[in-house]
């Protein structure tokens, strides 16, 4: 179906391969939960059909004014979250480097002192009533996107006997086809945690790492008010049609 | 030589044990930020087609299901069409998205959808595929989404000559992929490892 009044001409190729090697693997004993929830047998590899090709659509219209704004969301009528106030921003690619426009994309996050706002989460970091923990956004024409935040804290979990996160920010995406689905976390820049994380330890690839890294970008900042770092995504890309083989002939 | 000028994919990490808080608010106590979950509601009144539901569970290594995961679900509609603009063969009920998300309870570890009976898909060529439903898979533990898919068992037929299903080399594994159907409640397993594990995609 495709959109009303467009002229674009929805893509229907293939996506590129996914490379599972610059991924983690399902098993990294290192982060113990993987130890149980990893599947052990080879995947079932085969070009993608109609069914990975396609994928929902979410419109503006379910966009509330302060989803993409996590200091005001959950907060008081005139409070705001506690914390460094900073802007993420960024743009969703494909691996061909085009801007993917118009896809969800979903953000959570503890608050400033490290703490989600969840009943499993016993840190004894205080809960900030203002602070909430989630948003969410539509990425513009370019596949540009931005919202406001406070810098999560770092936190100990029960890994290791003293195993720290990095401060982080959990991102879902979605592209235009179910196979592009894909969860991430951007760390900051500087972080001496991220080094020492058996989560982020689980990517063997150093550059692999340095991509979910945002970097400072103070040509984003808001002066006297708000930091800003830039976190670009990068979705699986998709392949011409073109020259592609067909029983009927092209 | 020149350079392809290709950008890698975004490595992919765990959605971690408060997945919910991002993706389900309102399951875990955040109200007031979103009306609702998103994908929590997939059939309206006008929807058309078989009204059936999923009971999803998913196993852990030991043989205990998670509490803590995320299941999204994608689909076709009545008659086989996608409601996406990828879908190039005709215009999918508009009463359906075809996308649902639900966290799997954390008491029980059951994921329930209410949802339609799909249509028929066509495979790459002519041939059709056996009705079915596109799984992911997130939660703690998980380095990267688990890809599946959900087949129903009172389809002996089409799943017999389905393009995917017939691939599967060691045939015992197919029945990893097919719901046994309840009345109208189709139960599926998802285990993650083991002699039962599931078979994942690589799509």
């Amino acid at each position: 179906m495709a959109e009303a009044g467009s002229n674009r001409v929805p893509e229907t190729g293939a996506f590129f391969q996914r490379d599972r090697q610059w991924h983690p693997p399902a098993f990294t004993p290192g982060y113990k939960s993987s130890v149980l929830r990893s599947p052990q047998k080879a995947l079932l590899s085969f070009d993608n059909t109609l069914s990975e090709l396609t994928g929902p659509v979410f419109g503006h219209a379910m966009l509330g004014e302060l989803d993409n704004d996590l200091i005001h969301n959950f907060a008081k009528p005139g409070e705001s979250a506690i914390g460094e106030r900073i802007i993420v921003h960024g743009r969703v690619l494909d691996e061909r480097g085009k801007g993917v426009s118009g896809v969800l994309v979903e953000f959570w996050q503890a608050n400033a002192g490290g703490r989600y706002r969840h009943k499993k989460d016993g840190y004894l970091a205080a809960l900030d009533p203002n602070f909430g923990g989630c948003g969410r956004t539509i990425t513009g024409e370019d596949g540009g996107y931005a919202f406001r935040t406070v810098r999560p804290g770092p936190y100990p979990w029960p890994n290791g006997p003293n195993d720290w996160r990095p401060a982080h920010i959990h991102f879902s995406v979605f592209g235009n086809g179910f196979a592009q689905r894909l969860i991430t976390q951007m760390y900051f820049e500087g972080d001496p945690l991220i080094w020492r994380c058996p989560i982020v330890g689980g990517i063997r690839d150093k550059a692999a790492i340095e991509a979910l890294i945002a970097m400072l970008d103070m040509q984003s900042t808001i002066p006297m008010d708000a930091l800003a770092y830039k976190f670009d995504i990068v979705l699986r890309g998709r392949r011409s049609t073109l020259f592609e083989n067909r029983p009927e002939g092209n | 030589m020149q350079s392809l000028d290709r950008l890698k994919e975004s490595p992919s990490q765990t959605a971690g044990p408060y997945v919910h808080i991002g993706l389900t608010p309102n399951f875990c106590g955040i109200g007031g930020v979103y009306e609702r979950d998103l994908g929590s509601t997939m059939v309206k009144g006008e929807t058309k087609g078989e009204r059936i539901e999923l009971r999803i569970r998913v196993f852990d290594g030991a043989g205990s299901p998670l509490k803590d995961a995320l299941v999204e679900i994608w689909q076709a509609d009545a008659n086989g069409l996608y409601n996406s603009p990828a879908e190039l063969r005709g215009t999918a009920d508009p009463n359906f998205q075809g996308w649902g998300r639900q966290p799997t309870d954390m008491e029980t570890g059951v994921c329930l959808f209410q949802t339609i009976k799909p249509g028929r898909v066509p495979f790459r060529d002519a041939r059709l595929m056996a009705p079915h439903i596109s799984l992911w898979i997130v939660a703690r533990g998980i380095n990267i989404g688990l890809n599946t898919r959900l087949y129903f068992s009172d389809e002996e037929k089409a799943n017999a000559e389905d393009p995917i299903l017939t691939r599967i080399e060691h045939r015992q594994r197919v029945a990893t992929l097919i719901a046994e159907r309840q009345g109208n409640t189709y139960v599926f397993d998802v285990h993650l490892q083991g002699e039962k594990e599931t078979v994942f995609f690589d799509s």
